[in-house]
């Protein structure tokens, strides 16, 4: 474990116990999106990894079960621009994603 | 129990949420200069928006006992326009003068663009010039990580401001740890999607401290919450953190933040 072990003041059993309902919620919401897209009418995305937004979604569902702790860390990390320069203008440009578009996609 | 909502965007919320909040124990809020939804169309604009942050809201909160202070300048969603930025920032030191101002903020990058950059130095000239504190709105979701290091070296490259007095604001798992490494205040903002739930904010606290870092709600008139601080303040209860921690986080770190300000009642 990291240098986070002990941190929370709760059990792990407590901690399991006060949230495993809402987040076995939000797994199923999870698979019932990415299947949705399935069933969705065709178009451009033959499988929801051609959209570069799933691809990094489920890239980064394998953090989840790698065993290395810092998931949330690096769940963001998966998400985020790597690139260092400042974009050359913004002009047009308002909201974020939520993912890189950068990002190999299929 | 009593708490400080140090980020929360009263212009866009309901004199209901003032006296909810009020109920909740919200003894001040500040309120920083923001997007509206959409642009300006001219610096008249502003200069209305900032009569409203400077006389018109502090009325209002006080009807509900809540201290209300502001923060002012162009945010980064507007500071693409060179031209406009130029006249915006000129008409902001006629204001610093007034009782509820704090500062420059909420400034920084929305899509890390050279523009913006170039604006985010302009607004820190005017807070080194002014001896003023900084509150920095950090990118959103993606643009977040890049976003908060080129802000950070900005604040650095002008030398003369001190890391204790700006607060990054918005910081994730991603960001918090270089944030405060390199001497930076942090503001940890509950949303309901984007940002940290008060479950993550809660976590984040427990891995990197209650120094230097506070939480707030960004209320706003998008997807928000302006009673996600006391929220968070339920969740940290029913893990079992006590009730200094969170008056530390919610209240002793806001006013030892904010009162390096002459104009905050630290009270
Ligand atoms: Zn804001």
């Amino acid at each position: 474990m990291s240098e986070f072990a002990g941190t929370c003041p709760l059990t792990r059993t407590q901690v399991i116990d006060q949230y495993f309902m809402e987040h076995r919620a939000k797994l199923l919401d999870l698979a019932a999106f990415l299947d949705r897209i399935e069933r969705g009418q065709p178009d451009e995305i033959a499988d929801p990894r051609d959209d570069f937004r799933i691809a990094q979604l489920l890239d980064a569902t394998k953090v989840l079960d790698d065993g290395q702790g810092e998931r949330a860390r690096r769940v963001l990390e998966v998400f985020s621009d790597p690139t260092e320069q400042p974009l050359e203008s913004a002009a047009g440009l308002k909201g974020a994603s939520g993912a890189w578009a950068g990002h190999p996609t299929g | 129990m009593q708490y400080i909502d140090p980020h929360i965007h009263m212009v866009s919320r309901t004199t209901d949420d003032y006296a909810r909040m009020a109920q909740a124990g919200c003894v001040a809020i500040t309120e920083p200069a923001f997007w509206a939804g959409y642009d300006r169309s001219s610096p008249q604009g502003f200069y209305d928006y900032f009569r409203q942050l400077t006389d018109t809201e502090p009325k209002r909160a006080a009807q509900f006992g809540i201290e209300h202070y502001t923060w002012l300048c162009i945010n980064p969603k507007e500071a693409e326009d060179l031209a406009l930025a130029k006249d915006v920032l000129a008409l902001i030191p006629d204001f610093l003068d007034q009782p509820n101002v704090l500062g420059i903020g909420e400034i920084g990058l929305n899509k890390n663009s050279r523009n913006e950059l170039k604006v985010l130095e302009d607004h820190i000239a005017l807070a080194d010039a002014t001896e003023s504190l900084i509150l920095v709105h950090t990118p959103h979701l993606e643009d977040k990580r890049k976003g908060t290091r080129l802000i950070m070296d900005a604040v650095e490259r002008n030398g003369n401001i001190k890391p204790s007095r700006v607060l990054i604001d918005h910081v994730e798992e991603h960001t918090v740890k270089d944030v405060l490494d390199r001497g930076f205040w942090c503001g940890m903002t509950l949303y309901p999607d984007s940002k940290c739930t008060p479950q993550r904010a809660a976590d984040i606290l427990e891995m990197f401290g209650t120094e230097r870092i506070w939480i707030n709600s960004a209320g706003d008139w998008g997807n928000s919450d302006p009673l996600a601080v006391p929220k968070c303040h339920v969740e940290m209860l029913r893990r079992g953190h006590t009730a200094e921690t969170i008056q530390k986080i919610s209240l002793d770190n806001p006013r030892t933040f904010l009162g390096q300000s002459p104009r905050f009642n630290a009270k």
